[in-house]
């Protein structure tokens, strides 16, 4: 009903995946829907408020508006595979707490993936760096403060940990 | 009270599962054999609808149905949606039905349901159903909605007004006769949207088995929910389940219920399958309710000192085009607006004018930033007027501590005393000059002058009713695993409700707040239930957790002293143990788990409960909370405002704030600082356009701007911490403190930078095109005039 599908490869935080899907459904709903991977969260549908993030061969991209046969041969990391292990939390995820950098957490995964990217290619950022690296995310939430506390923390953490950002 | 716990940064129990992703939000729902839904909403602000075509969309594969009211009605016993809050003022009743009835209102009302396999299929089918619409006059704006002669809201109307009332006290009339000085203002605040990150969702599915519904929901109000079902659907109370998932921010439209949620229920019941119905953001922008609309005509009669006399005045409030909540909102915009100061006489009329729009119900401060935004440009114009310093003025008419309680000869709307309960708000000021350097401001300017730059500061006092009653339920269980479990009717929507309750109910039954589990927003968890809205948890369900965790602890402890042959007083809670620890001689070495006791009363067939004790190690509590604690404070706000581009730039942000005994610091200075982002949006971005014929006109994240981390400052957050005598933890609601004013104080800074041009704000938000066309339109910058 729906036209064409396509098989796709993609590699989703480490594990390869073979599938079948429409050319027209979206990364984040294949992310979401398929591989139930529901931590990525989707806030407008239309690019602007960043909750959709994923890191796609390691760079920041929104999957609301990327369709899953665009990510072929890729390789995804979602929130879900930030964190080294089932026990240990990324830096970014412990600053997160001790900073109080989430309250509904809706938007939080999308906020994550772009700073795992930034502080990766930026370890020593200054406040004001911070806050335009999140410019395109919106949380109706915590009004930023705890976010922008968090990640100047986790900055410290990966830099003291020597340098090692995932 | 403060303990170990309550006062302290607890670490919240919600982050570890919503940082790594597992967070379970209505739309992670998946069940087996679950079909998506997607709505035909009206395209038009009003007109009547002839005929609805839905065979093309049937045909399309992957439909399973495509609903109207018609196909509705054998589910429903009654098809409104009856939610109004009661009041003697409505002049008509406009209750939402469930699906259009023949006549739409307001862009985006839903017209028809289809139900596909997938939301793709749905939404591609949405397209196909043909809609035959016979287009009619609308109304968008209020004032013109009242005017003689407007075209009509609703077909069957005689008029638009939806509800008029006036409130005071005093003789105003012999006041401002002999007033020194009247001055008046004409004030607007435009309408907003909540925008929670999350759009709104439900999940319905029917068990066959046992005839049972439930509903999972995105909604704050969950209880309410159940007995509009109820109502509608003419099942029982346990037929029906209502579940609150993790909800991604309320802000006040969650609180309502909406037609898509019945519209699941019945489509789940006809189906067979369960059914999943996401909001689109595009959706949220056209069927999610709004607020803030209203039109102020306000006089203010001050003495020579600038001391209020006497104020009153006129609201015109956008009511939209149905009842989803009620008066509410002018209610508490007229009651609001003598705010933390002593006005001795006043009268506000209000007038709920009906228009082709979204419905209006509760945004994050309900009422209260226009109220607060009212009178605060009142005090900046008497300072200005009278030529004295705009904090001075406000100081002397602040109620002093010494006045508290302060009763105010005026009633909320469910005929609730408003009595002022506790704080020193002089003091309050003066904490938030002081941090934010007001005095020492003009050297600032004179700085900035000198480099062409414009600055200003501006200040605004506030007072937030919180806490509304009449209570909240909680339960706290002890279960024979040796976890405590805490149930409540409240919901949490992001501000760390189960932190907090966890926090109280730990502080007396072992301190670990890791063993406590909470359970918000489940119909089935407790019979009773308010929900969340108006800042009101800490307080309700907070008195209620702390009154149930204190029965609890004592039955805990009689139980041990039988076990442990012991005395109450020489046993310790300590983590998941009870442990023997005498006052003097013995030696401590006998203790008795959590699980242990709550086996005791947990009963055994043919053995009687020890020393006649009440069964189960539990309590369930609904503390009574019918006077409103008043939380309250002091925002100053410091602007640079580029005069060539209109541009804002909030440089300097502080919030004083009383919100009673602090539960968790850092929570609340969560909530301060996310409310007061909210707030900034209210001052400098958001509006939510319509053109003339109630057509929406900004309806995604591009045209509708949120404050993003780059436009927003870094706010400090300073306390004062005046318990309230109004309930036993002595806490006030803090949700909404932040969003309260900001826009008043923003807007007073704003002018005070532009004061060399003479200009005035009379509206928020303002936007730099309107500053701009404000400067052109003052003189030219003469020798600066400065008013403080
Ligand atoms: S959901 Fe992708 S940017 Fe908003
Ligand atoms: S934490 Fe709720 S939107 Fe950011």
């Amino acid at each position: 009903m729906t036209g064409t599908t396509r098989r796709i490869s993609v590699t989703v935080n480490g594990t390869p995946r073979d599938e079948e899907v429409e050319v027209r459904l979206t990364l984040a709903d294949f992310l979401r829907k398929r591989l139930g991977l529901t931590g990525t969260h989707l806030g407008c549908e239309h690019g602007v408020c960043g909750a959709c993030t994923v890191l796609v061969d390691g760079m920041s991209a929104r999957s609301c508006l990327m369709l899953a046969v665009q990510a072929d041969d890729c390789d995804i990391t979602t929130v879900e595979g930030i964190a080294p292990s089932k026990d240990v939390l990324h830096p970014l995820q412990e600053a997160f707490r001790d900073h109080h950098g989430l309250q509904c957490g809706f938007c939080t995964a999308g906020i994550l993936t772009t700073l795992v990217e930034f502080l990766r290619d930026n370890p020593s950022p200054s406040e004001g760096e911070v806050r335009e690296a999140i410019s395109g995310n919106l949380c109706r939430c915590t009004g930023y403060q705890g976010i922008v506390d968090a990640a100047l923390d986790a900055a410290r953490r990966l830099r003291e940990a020597g340098g090692a950002a995932r | 009270m403060r303990g170990k716990l309550v006062g302290s940064p607890v670490r919240r129990l919600e982050d570890l599962p919503l940082l790594r992703g597992r967070g379970r939000f209505i739309d992670d729902i998946a069940l087996p054999g679950m079909l998506e839904a997607a709505f035909v909403r009206s395209p038009h602000a009003h007109a009547r609808i002839d005929g609805i075509d839905t065979e093309a969309a049937l045909a399309l594969p992957g439909v399973h149905a495509v609903l109207t009211l018609e196909d509705l009605r054998p589910w429903l016993v009654n098809e409104e949606l009856v939610v109004g809050l009661p009041s003697a003022s409505y002049r008509q009743f406009r209750n939402r039905p469930v699906l259009a009835r023949g006549e739409v209102v307001h862009v985006g009302e839903p017209v028809a349901v289809v139900i596909a396999d997938n939301r793709y299929i749905a939404e591609d089918a949405t397209q196909l159903v043909m809609v035959d619409y016979d287009i009619l006059p609308a109304v968008s704006d209020c004032r013109a909605a009242l005017v003689d002669g407007a075209p009509k809201v609703h077909l069957d109307a005689e008029d638009n007004l939806l509800a008029a009332f006036d409130m005071g006290y005093g003789d105003v009339d012999a006041a401002f006769r002999n007033a020194r000085h009247r001055f008046r203002e004409t004030l607007h605040i435009h309408r907003g949207g909540s925008h929670s990150i999350e759009c709104r969702g439900a999940v319905a599915a029917h068990d066959a088995v046992s005839d049972r519904l439930t509903l999972w929901v995105s909604s704050q109000m969950p209880h309410s929910t159940l007995r509009v079902l109820v109502d509608m659907l003419g099942r029982d109370e346990n037929q029906i389940r209502v579940v609150t998932p993790d909800i991604g921010g309320g802000f006040g439209p969650k609180l309502v219920v909406y037609p898509e949620e019945v519209v699941a229920c019945i489509a789940t019941l006809k189906l067979g399958h369960p059914v999943k119905w996401i909001e689109d953001r595009r959706e949220h922008f056209m069927a999610t309710t709004q607020e803030r609309d209203q039109y102020w005509e306000v006089e203010i009669a001050v003495d020579d000192d600038g001391r209020i006399q006497a104020i009153q005045g006129d609201i015109v409030h956008d009511h939209g085009a149905y009842t989803a909540r009620g008066i509410n909102l002018p209610q508490n915009s007229g009651e609001s607006v003598p705010g933390p100061y002593i006005v001795p006489a006043y009268r506000m009329g209000a007038k709920l004018a009906l228009t082709n729009k979204i419905p209006v119900t509760p945004v994050r401060g309900a009422g209260h930033p226009q109220a607060t935004f009212v009178i605060e440009r009142l005090l900046d114009r008497v300072a200005r007027e009278l030529g004295l310093d705009r904090a001075e003025v406000r100081r002397r008419n602040l109620v002093p501590a010494s006045e508290m309680p302060y009763e105010r000869p005026l009633r909320s709307r469910g005929g609730v005393p408003v009595v002022l309960d506790s704080g020193d708000y002089p003091r309050c000021q003066q904490m938030a000059l002081e941090r934010a350097g007001w005095d020492a401001f003009p050297a600032r300017r004179r700085t900035a002058h000198a480099e062409g730059r414009h600055i200003g500061i501006g200040c605004a006092n506030f007072l937030k009713g919180t806490g509304r009653g009449p209570f909240e339920t909680v339960t706290v269980r002890i279960g024979t695993s040796g976890r405590v479990h805490v149930y409540t009717g409240g919901t949490a929507i992001g501000q760390g409700t189960k932190t907090m309750l966890a926090q109280i109910v730990a502080e007396q039954l072992g301190g670990d707040v890791g063993n406590v589990t909470v359970t918000t927003g489940d119909t089935a968890a407790t019979a009773l239930g308010i929900g969340t809205s108006n800042s009101r948890l800490a307080v309700t369900a907070g008195s209620s957790a702390h009154v149930a965790a204190g029965k609890v602890r004592d039955k805990l402890l009689q139980v041990a002293a039988g076990v442990l042959d012991a005395t109450p007083e020489d046993l310790e809670i300590d983590g998941r143990d009870i442990i023997f620890r005498p006052q003097a001689g013995r030696i401590a070495n006998k203790k008795l788990t959590l699980g242990e006791a709550a086996h005791v009363l947990a009963g055994t067939p043919g053995y009687v409960l020890p020393g006649g004790m009440e069964p189960g190690l539990e309590a369930t509590e609904h503390v009574i909370i019918d006077r409103t604690p008043f939380a309250g404070g002091t925002a100053v706000a410091e602007v640079e405002v580029d005069v060539e581009t209109g541009g804002v730039r909030i440089m300097n942000y502080v919030l004083a704030i009383d919100s009673g005994r602090l539960i968790n610091p850092q929570l609340v200075d969560g909530q301060a600082v996310g409310g007061t982002a909210h707030g900034i949006g209210n001052a400098l971005f958001e509006w939510m356009a319509f053109d003339e014929n109630g057509q929406p006109l900004t309806t995604n994240f591009a045209d509708y701007l949120l404050v993003g981390a780059c436009e927003m400052p870094r706010v400090e957050v300073l306390h004062q911490e005046s318990p309230s005598p109004f309930n036993p933890l002595g806490v006030k609601g803090v949700g909404e403190c932040g969003v309260v004013p900001a826009a008043a104080a923003i807007c007073s800074a704003i002018e005070d930078a532009l004061a060399p041009f003479g200009v005035h704000i009379r509206k928020a938000p303002i936007s730099p095109p309107e500053i701009i066309a404000l400067i052109d339109e003052a003189r030219r910058p003469s020798a600066a005039q400065y008013s403080r």
